[in-house]
């Protein structure tokens, strides 16, 4: 266990930014906050508690090579989110054996006249209320947007979440889930257009 | 550009969209900046599209941020367990 404060010899602390890290005390400490963190980030409570789990014995291994650059919670956060990208990974890579082309988007059922681009009638947004930023919209919205970000194909969700959720660049989300920028733009243009549509169709 | 990429541009609203979620996610040229501009002031729809999108993206980023997060709980079995093993695996080092 590292010591977090160095004294020189009159007593005054020097402010060294080093952190502790006590095993100990991870679990009443961080346990849910990490569990909070691996459920809305793949919507799945078990495999959460396994990554927790995980994330904890894999921090015991490498404890000793805990610097105390960063806080425990910031490293720990950080061991979990590789695990998470790496669920993100073989998820989309599952999905890359069962469809031929999964990441070239279909056009099918798509918004958008072919010929021009216009919006096809029936899928031109309307107005439904979420035209101007309302915090306290309530936990039914949340509830419904949560449920609308589910129906995204899986590739989709992860670039979607890693962008608005992680603020990863485009250069981490494309080398760790394998796209191309083309299709990272591709993604992230469709999945707004059909997370939108599906808002506008259930929170009215 | 000439003319007529200006006349396609000015009616596509596929093209309007995506440079809507790219100018928010990162960044667009000057000239698609133009593209845009010229597209927005024409269209009513993809306004609607642009104002719901921004919107979007900060509840997606509320929902994931403080303080909804500390609302989740691991049940206090688990933890037991999961203190147990850490206890154990700290013992054996």
């Amino acid at each position: 266990m590292l010591e977090s404060r160095m004294h020189t010899e009159n007593n005054q602390q020097v402010d060294t930014k080093v952190h502790t890290c006590d095993p100990q005390q991870w679990v009443a400490k961080y346990a849910d906050y990490l569990y909070s963190y691996a459920v809305t980030r793949i919507n799945d409570g078990e495999l959460a508690r396994d990554l927790v789990q995980e994330t904890f014995l894999a921090a015991l291994e490498k404890a000793a090579k805990f610097e105390g650059r960063s806080s425990e919670s910031t490293w720990l956060t950080a061991i979990l989110k590789n695990k998470i990208i790496d669920i993100y990974r073989k998820k989309s890579s599952g999905l890359l054996k069962r469809q031929e082309v999964p990441v070239e988007v279909s056009e099918s059922d798509d918004f958008f006249e072919v010929d021009d681009g216009h919006w096809k009638v029936q899928h031109q947004p309307q107005a439904f209320g979420l035209e101007v930023y309302n915090p306290l919209i309530g936990k039914e919205f949340d509830h419904i947007l949560k449920q609308c970000m589910q129906k995204l194909p899986v590739l989709w969700l992860s670039v979607f979440t890693m962008k608005h959720m992680d603020e990863e660049t485009t250069e981490t989300i494309c080398s760790e889930l394998r796209v191309t920028p083309a299709n990272y733009w591709v993604i992230i243009h469709r999945a707004k257009v059909n997370l939108r549509a599906c808002l506008q169709k259930n929170w009215i | 550009m000439n003319d007529n990429t200006l006349r396609k541009i000015a009616y596509n609203c596929k093209k309007a969209t995506f440079l809507i979620e790219k100018k928010q996610v990162g960044s667009i040229t000057v000239r698609e900046k133009l593209e845009l501009k010229i597209h927005l002031a024409g269209c009513a729809v993809c306004r609607t599209f642009e104002q719901q999108s921004i919107v979007i993206n900060k509840m997606v980023h509320d929902l994931f941020h403080e303080p909804k997060l500390n609302e989740l709980k691991l049940d206090d079995d688990f933890k037991r367990k999961l203190q147990g093993s850490i206890d154990e695996k700290l013992d054996k080092n």
